[in-house]
């Protein structure tokens, strides 16, 4: 089991450094499509069904908004060459806080050996509390409802933002400007 | 432990794209990839060995559901965060045609020797 | 361009037998989000699939991909106040977001009918304003004018 769990991270940790650095725009959306399935697997194994589902649904979503933005891109913008210097020291930083993260992570508990206090709460009175078999769902939509409130607005504001910026009149407007 | 290295290295992998890559778009798929890593390391951190899904089937009492159960509520915030990551991606390219139109090129170097 | 006809008839046919399955399954995951695993969030996803596929493999201009861009706006506004109007209904059981209908047994889809009622209310606001940000990224493909855009460049440049 664990080593089933480390082989698909590991394999997810691939297919993003490949997503990185290929060439091809085309390509590289493909393969964050197989970093988000793969998560979606390991998400299943970590006792996540519902997690699992909505990576699955959403990874496919973003995978057809890129290709499509993918696409309107000619070709010659997509290799654009780093230089060295800028390179080593991106990977320098991300190493250091790869290094921070994981004394940070020193503190806690065992994989695999703990749940929070809150856990052991939602679990037993979730369903009778709120009649949800799924204590995600109860969790959710009714102890932190609020949090799915607020959520719903952050997606209004983003397509709301997408479908402003995309709009054709501003384009006129912005034209005339120029 | 060795999974909490893992989902670190995947943030550290998104960082580095985050950082090094020109291309706007490649910052995108810098950005999801970060967002996998924080997802990721959530769902490790209410993982019990051995755990079932925290969904509750008819004939389970409740003491014995919540013995093996895992943790609900990292869930329910991962929930949450995928779908907002969603909405942003799609913002971030929406942006970036926008500014391809604009300037002709995704090159983010290029775009701040001109001016707007 | 091709993307404004849409794909082949082949494509076209078998969207229009899928396209109803999809979206039953989507409202099947979201209604039944209390009791397995799924909701709101899933189903809508996966009902913004369905439209995604429709968009597709019609075009933007005609079939059920017209269709539904034209009403995704306003089906997004429903959802996202269907959901506060619900929120706001808790009032009547004492506190905003509180469950008001009546709970049923245990283990059926009456268990829980305000979090079912909340499920459906958010498939519809984010399986409409997902594809909302997805029509308006893909159809500006279409109507992104080439001179216009030849001639900005040149500006810059």
């Amino acid at each position: 089991m664990d080593f089933v769990l480390y082989g698909l991270t590991g394999f997810v940790i691939l297919g993003s450094i490949a997503a990185l650095e290929m060439k091809s725009l085309l390509s590289a959306v493909i393969a964050v499509g197989v970093v988000g399935l793969g998560l979606s697997i390991v998400f299943l194994l970590l006792g996540a069904p519902d997690i699992a589902i909505t990576q699955v649904v959403v990874e496919v979503i973003v995978v057809t908004v890129l290709i499509r933005a993918a696409s309107r891109v000619p070709a010659e913008t997509a290799p654009l060459r780093t230089g060295r210097t800028r390179t080593l020291a991106g990977a320098g930083l991300a190493l250091v806080a790869v290094g921070l993260l994981v004394a940070a992570f020193q503190t806690l508990p065992a994989f695999g050996t703990q749940r929070f206090a809150p856990a052991l709460w939602y679990l037993e009175q979730a369903t009778e509390l709120t009649g949800a078999a799924n204590v995600v769902t109860a969790i959710l939509l009714d102890f932190r409802a609020y949090d799915t409130l607020g959520e719903a607005t952050v997606i209004l504001t983003a397509v709301v933002g997408a479908l402003a910026v995309l709009r054709r009149p501003s384009r006129r407007k912005e034209k005339s400007h120029v | 432990m060795t999974m909490y290295v893992l989902a670190a290295v995947l943030f550290g992998v998104g960082l580095y794209g985050l950082l090094v890559k020109r291309h706007l778009l490649k910052k995108v798929l810098g950005l999801l990839i970060l967002e996998h890593a924080v997802n990721l390391f959530l769902v490790e951190v209410g993982y019990v060995d051995g755990g079932s899904p925290p969904i509750r089937l008819a004939g389970e009492t409740a003491a014995a559901f919540a013995g093996g159960a895992v943790d609900p509520l990292p869930q329910a915030l991962v929930l949450t965060s995928i779908v907002i990551g969603l909405g942003l991606a799609m913002l971030m390219v929406a942006l970036s045609l926008r500014i391809y139109e604009r300037y002709g090129s995704l090159d983010a170097d290029r775009m701040s020797e001109l001016k707007g | 361009m091709s993307d404004s006809q849409g794909m082949s008839i082949v494509v076209r046919v078998v969207t229009r037998w899928l396209l109803g399955l999809i979206l039953i399954f989507g409202l099947a995951v979201a209604l039944y989000g209390h009791l397995t695993p799924g909701g709101g969030f899933a189903g809508g996803t996966i009902v913004a699939c369905g439209f995604v596929l429709a968009i597709l493999a019609f075009g933007g201009s005609r079939g059920p991909g017209a269709f539904f861009t034209r009403w995704a706006s306003a089906l997004d506004a429903i959802g996202a106040l269907a959901f506060l109007a619900l929120a706001i209904l808790g009032f009547t059981a004492g506190a905003f977001l509180q469950q008001w209908a009546a709970r049923g047994d245990a283990f059926t889809l009456g268990s829980a009918p305000s979090i079912v009622l909340l499920n459906l209310a958010i498939l519809l606001k984010v399986g409409a304003g997902l594809f909302a940000g997805f029509s308006a990224i893909a159809l500006f493909e279409q109507t992104a004018d080439p001179d216009t855009a030849d001639s900005e460049k040149g500006a810059d440049a």
